[in-house]
């Protein structure tokens, strides 16, 4: 007998309701297997956007009882016979249909970060790098782009007016490899201040949370990127110095 | 069947050198692979088979047409060895670019478009949201093929199994002209399976077909019936082509390899 209870948002950018499903669960399934089964056996037109199945693609995004989750890497033995699944697509983004929403947003973003340039080879013809400076960055490198930090994220979850001047967690990681980089030779810090928007996030790390590569987006991140900008243009020690500087290179 | 790596290689290692199968199989199995083996089974990982293409430009043998990478056949060989994926991809897809972009410059005259013929096409994309009720779902067949693909023309492969696969695929193919989809054409997947069944079902046939043909043991092809590797198919490819509505079958002499590469193997020996 179908046992478990699928509550499945139907609809699209005009509006949709939860639609319950009933379905049997073999061991071992996850979320986006139920769901196309539903696909398969009752709901032929069911959207949904999905493509390794492994957790690695970042393209099955979705609220699942309300949490952000991958609906690949969510397994169907955490919830109980019975009891109903809600299965949104991630709010934070336009919906287009069912479960599938517009993330352009992160594309537009993706395009104004500032890319790596890197500073010419030593005299012999190499680059040396520590380790440890690898490693650091290494840790931002293994996010997949399910944008779940993107859509948990309060400064635009709610506030659509805030996108414009905000990049978000995603972007944060991004800028912060970029900057931590040890060949890199460009400056971003008016960008990470001003077009990125580093000084609205207030670390409720929430995008932390939801993160399914458990990278330490606000600890590892955004709070270095944020000690940054305030040695940048809030230190009133750096700004003293600035201002002294700038007096003596003026001519007498 | 079980992998075991926990035997041969320290917990860091494997952490550090497998991170994503440590992750996976800890987060949808519950098995840490550090401490014990993993279970495993056999999948359709990639296809050797593709399009022809010619190496230097990508150029199918339909004019103006390109393919590069997994759709493109010739470049791996029997079997294609991990990672060399990638480095297929960077340098075909960019030739695939370059002489596609240089075939758009060169065309001279108009370009015709057989308004009846895109007029078929729409005609027959739109077909099985018009079928009447009692059709077939998209999904059964696609799931029927898959099963029959896995069981008769997987790893090990013998005549008769090849056979009764082809004798198969022919009936999908017939349940497949009878597909009926409902809803919306936004996003529906449905429709999209039931567009994908041309092509499953070629690609299915093909390869059913050329593995029939090579009757030999070679890379990713082994046959039950003839399990050794002969020189004499190592110098050429079975090549499928349609032909009034029918796939046929014919062998092909693979290029010669140029003597400057010829040179190196030697070498190597």
């Amino acid at each position: 007998m179908p046992a478990y209870r699928m509550q499945v948002f139907r609809g699209d950018g005009r509006g949709g309701e939860f639609t319950e499903y009933r379905v049997s669960v073999d061991p071992g399934m996850v979320v986006l297997d139920v769901i196309h089964r539903i696909q398969a056996t009752q709901a032929p037109d069911l959207a949904v956007r999905w493509n390794c199945k492994a957790g690695k693609c970042g393209s099955c995004s979705a609220e699942i009882n309300g949490k952000p989750r991958l609906m690949c890497m969510t397994r169907m033995d955490l919830f109980a016979e019975g009891e109903p699944i809600s299965v949104a697509p991630i709010r934070g983004f336009p919906p287009i249909r069912d479960l599938v929403t517009d993330v352009s947003y992160n594309y537009v973003k993706a395009k104004q970060v500032p890319p790596l340039r890197i500073k010419p080879p030593e005299p012999d013809g190499t680059y040396r790098m520590m380790q440890e400076d690898i490693d650091r960055i290494q840790e931002f490198h293994k996010c997949i782009e399910c944008f779940l930090c993107q859509d948990v994220c309060h400064v635009i979850r709610d506030h659509e007016e805030n996108k414009r001047a905000f990049a978000g967690p995603r972007f944060f990681i991004k800028l912060a490899g970029l900057e931590m980089h040890p060949l890199d030779t460009v400056d971003r810090s008016a960008f990470v201040k001003d077009a990125a928007g580093v000084g609205l996030c207030n670390i409720t790390k929430c995008c932390t949370e939801v993160c399914p590569e458990n990278i330490h987006i606000t600890d590892n991140a955004i709070i270095p990127l944020k000690e940054r900008m305030a040695d940048e243009f809030f230190d009133p020690v750096v700004w003293l110095l600035r201002r002294f500087r700038a007096r003596k290179k003026q001519p007498a | 069947m079980f992998l075991d790596i926990s035997t041969r290689r320290p917990a860091d290692y494997i952490r550090k050198r497998l991170p994503s199968m440590y992750h996976q199989f800890m987060e949808l199995a519950g098995v840490d692979i550090t401490k014990e083996p993993m279970e495993v089974g056999p999948t359709c990982h990639y296809v050797m088979g593709g399009v022809r293409v010619e190496a230097d430009t990508t150029q199918s043998t339909i004019k103006g047409l390109f393919a590069a990478g997994e759709v493109a056949g010739g470049m791996h060989g029997s079997n294609r060895l991990g990672g060399n994926s990638l480095s297929d991809l960077l340098v075909f897809g960019r030739r695939a670019g370059l002489y596609a972009a240089l075939y758009a410059k060169d065309f001279g005259g108009t370009l015709a478009v057989d308004s009846g013929q895109v007029a078929d096409a729409t005609r027959a994309m739109l077909a099985p949201f018009e079928r009447a009720a009692g059709g077939e779902n998209p999904y059964s067949i696609q799931s029927d093929l898959q099963e029959t693909m896995q069981t008769l023309v997987g790893i090990i492969r013998r005549e008769s199994e090849l056979v009764e696969a082809i004798k198969r695929i022919g009936l999908l193919k017939a349940r497949a002209r009878n597909v009926r989809v409902d809803g919306h054409r936004q996003y529906n997947p449905g429709w999209h399976t039931a567009l994908d069944l041309e092509s499953l079902l070629t690609v299915a046939e093909c390869s059913a077909m050329a593995a029939l043909e090579r009757k030999e043991s070679r890379g990713g092809h082994t046959r039950d019936d003839h399990p050794y590797t002969d020189d004499t198919w190592g110098k050429v490819n079975v090549v499928l082509r349609l032909k009034e509505g029918r796939v046929q079958v014919s062998r092909e002499p693979l290029p010669e390899m140029p003597a400057e590469l010829k040179a190196l193997f030697q070498e190597r020996k």
